[in-house]
């Protein structure tokens, strides 16, 4: 495994000094050649941890913090905080009582303040309530997002007839090639019935997995591999898409090999 | 929300002068008809017109008022028809106007307003309250101290089992809960489980390394750690440097826990929480690193990942019920019961429903239609 990682990392190399000595390396931009290095700095993690990775490693994780706080800044806070805030204040309507049009993002920013008190000791305590506005308010939003999106949406989905009319029909009607799929098509619902039921009973805790329940929890987890394992293949398929995206970079990009 | 009274006396005197200028040649006004649009957040309002006599293209605009700045909206073919406008503010009041070769039609002015309740989704309404009922009855029940029979998570026991293994071996347990935020339910999850975590590897003298990937997660984790050293009565082994936060990106937190993994030789590797696009990627090291690994998510697209490259995985629920077989807690104890009998009511009426669509009635069914 090492050595086919070693390899690949020599390849890369090879592929580098080979660009290097045709001249088409010079062509690229310094912007590219910073990326370019970076993603073999990455890669050479194939082979073992390294100070080159290890430069990457503290490069990036600088980088995004960086780049994070900047976004957040002028993302998050400016135009939907203090922008508001500010443009509210001059706006401030003195009468007999006083009309503030943004009033409601003092909440938020008192909230806000609130979370940097976990830098005193004494006043830490304050901050959970920042903490627990933020996961109250994220919860109650996600239940019906759930609720919505994903448990009545797939309870409706799945009520299917116990066969499908149109593929019994179908079966037998057709030539003998489309035996095998009209009995596939005539399985496919039983198949989701079973699967779902058997699958729900693995997820029931309040019972031992014993006698009939045991035997129906031991089918649903056979269904759970069985939908993994596709799942696996499926990724992996996107996967080796964002390497050869990567490797598509190298080449094209920098190397200037591929057209 | 209505408008204030001064601005809604100008808004009538900009919809009479509009009027009157409009009326120019012109159609009568009862000819667009414009309503709110029921059960919505009160961000559409519904045209309806009839201008039967007219047989070219129809343009329709809208302004705003007090205001007029016409913006078209759509054309239309049928001189009798109604269109739903989207996307409207619930401040503002809005006047429609078709233009004709004789002039323009005008809409009435209309405000669209939220609706309370948003009857098309009654069904959703009534599952959440009976959860929440079934849910405040367990946990009710839970803190009187009724006791709840949980099964035996086979992955908790993989749990303890790495930790006694990195503790032969007197290397650290790495501990990573997920990338995600707080408002992730199985965040929240992975904490009351670190907390267990925590307390087992304090009992050891074994040192937890929790790598956090956001910010609001650090003091949660901290809290958790804290509690876990302090309830196996070894609160002095207790390092806050050990809760450490890397980074919000994705990948440069992948990059920076590999790090840890290989240079720190962690020999126990426990992933808890919601992960993404990098379970494999730290499956994978932590595999290679010869680390033992257990990993509990509930995001169905990693965990493949997971079961391949780990000794043992928490499947989905497993991960919720994880953190209530360990913690006892009356309400964590009360959910889970309370969730268990919500999955028999789903099995019923799943049972129902492929009864129901096999003898061809399609009303129960399309009762928990999503809308």
């Amino acid at each position: 495994m090492r050595g086919a990682r070693l390899a690949i990392l020599i390849i890369l190399l090879g592929l580098a000094g080979a660009g290097f000595q045709a001249g088409l390396v010079s062509k690229a931009g310094l912007g590219t050649w910073v990326a370019a290095l970076l993603t073999l700095a990455i890669f050479s993690f194939l082979y073992r941890d390294n100070p080159v990775y290890k430069l990457a490693e503290h490069i990036f994780i600088g980088i995004a913090a960086g780049y994070f706080v900047a976004l957040e800044y002028w993302n998050v806070f400016l135009p939907n905080l203090w922008k508001p805030l500010v443009a509210g204040l001059e706006h401030i309507e003195y009468s007999p009582l006083p009309h503030f049009p943004n009033m409601i993002l003092l909440i938020p920013f008192a909230l806000g303040i609130l979370l940097f008190t976990r830098f005193f000791p004494r006043v830490a305590w304050l901050s959970r309530w920042s903490m627990a506005a933020m996961i109250g308010s994220y919860s109650g939003l996600a239940i019906i997002g759930a609720l919505q999106g994903d448990l009545v949406a797939q309870i409706r989905a799945n009520m299917v007839p116990l066969y499908s009319r149109e593929a019994l029909t179908a079966f037998g009607n057709d030539g003998t090639e489309s035996l095998l799929f009209g009995l596939l098509e005539l399985l496919r619902n039983p198949l989701i019935i079973v699967g779902l039921l058997t699958t729900l009973i693995y997820f029931f805790f309040s019972r031992e997995h014993k006698g009939g329940l045991g035997v129906a929890a031991k089918i649903g987890i056979w269904f759970l591999m069985i939908s993994f394992g596709a799942s696996f293949g499926y990724t992996v398929m996107s996967r080796v898409s964002l390497l050869i995206g990567r490797l598509h970079f190298l080449l094209s990009d920098w190397l200037g090999i591929v057209r | 929300m209505d408008l204030p009274a001064n601005r809604m006396f100008r808004v009538k005197l900009a919809s009479l002068v509009l009027m009157v200028f409009a009326s120019w040649g012109l159609t009568s006004a009862a000819d667009i008809r414009v309503a709110d649009l029921p059960d919505d957040n009160g961000t559409a309002l519904k045209l309806t017109w009839d201008l039967s006599n007219i047989d070219s293209t129809l343009t329709l605009f809208r302004s705003s008022l007090p205001e007029t700045n016409w913006t078209p909206v759509g054309e239309f073919d049928e001189p009798r028809g109604s269109y739903v406008d989207r996307g409207l503010s619930r401040d503002s009041l809005y006047i429609y106007a078709f233009r004709l070769h004789s002039g323009l039609v005008l809409s009435e002015a209309a405000q669209p307003r939220a609706s309370v309740l948003n009857r098309a989704r009654v069904n959703q309404l009534l599952i959440l309250a009976i959860f929440f009922a079934l849910v405040l009855l367990y946990i009710k029940l839970a803190s009187r101290g009724k006791h709840f029979f949980v099964r035996r998570i086979a992955g908790l026991r993989a749990i303890e089992e790495a930790i006694g293994r990195a503790t032969e071996m007197g290397r650290p347990v790495l501990y990573v809960p997920g990338i995600d935020d707080l408002n992730n339910i199985q965040t929240i999850a992975s904490m009351v489980i670190l907390n267990d975590v925590a307390r087992l590897a304090a009992t050891y003298e074994t040192p937890v390394i929790v790598p956090v990937c956001k910010p609001f997660v650090v003091p949660v984790a901290e809290e958790a750690v804290r509690q876990g050293y302090l309830n196996a009565g070894r609160p002095e082994l207790y390092n806050p440097d050990n809760v450490r936060y890397l980074s919000d990106e994705q990948f440069a937190f992948t990059a920076g826990v590999n790090g840890i993994m290989l240079r720190e030789r962690t020999a126990a590797n426990i992933y808890m929480g919601s992960f993404f696009a990098e379970s494999l990627i730290l499956a994978e090291t932590g595999f290679s690193a010869g680390a033992i690994q257990v990993a509990g998510t509930a995001n169905i697209h990693q965990l493949p990942f997971f079961v391949a490259a780990c000794d043992y995985t928490l499947i989905g629920e497993e991960l919720y019920a994880a953190s209530a077989y360990l913690s006892r807690e009356p309400k964590l104890l009360g959910t889970l019961k309370a969730s268990d009998v919500a999955k028999v009511i789903i099995i019923i009426i799943l049972v129902a429903g492929f009864i129901a669509e096999t003898l061809g009635w399609h009303t129960f069914a399309d009762w928990f239609a999503a809308r």
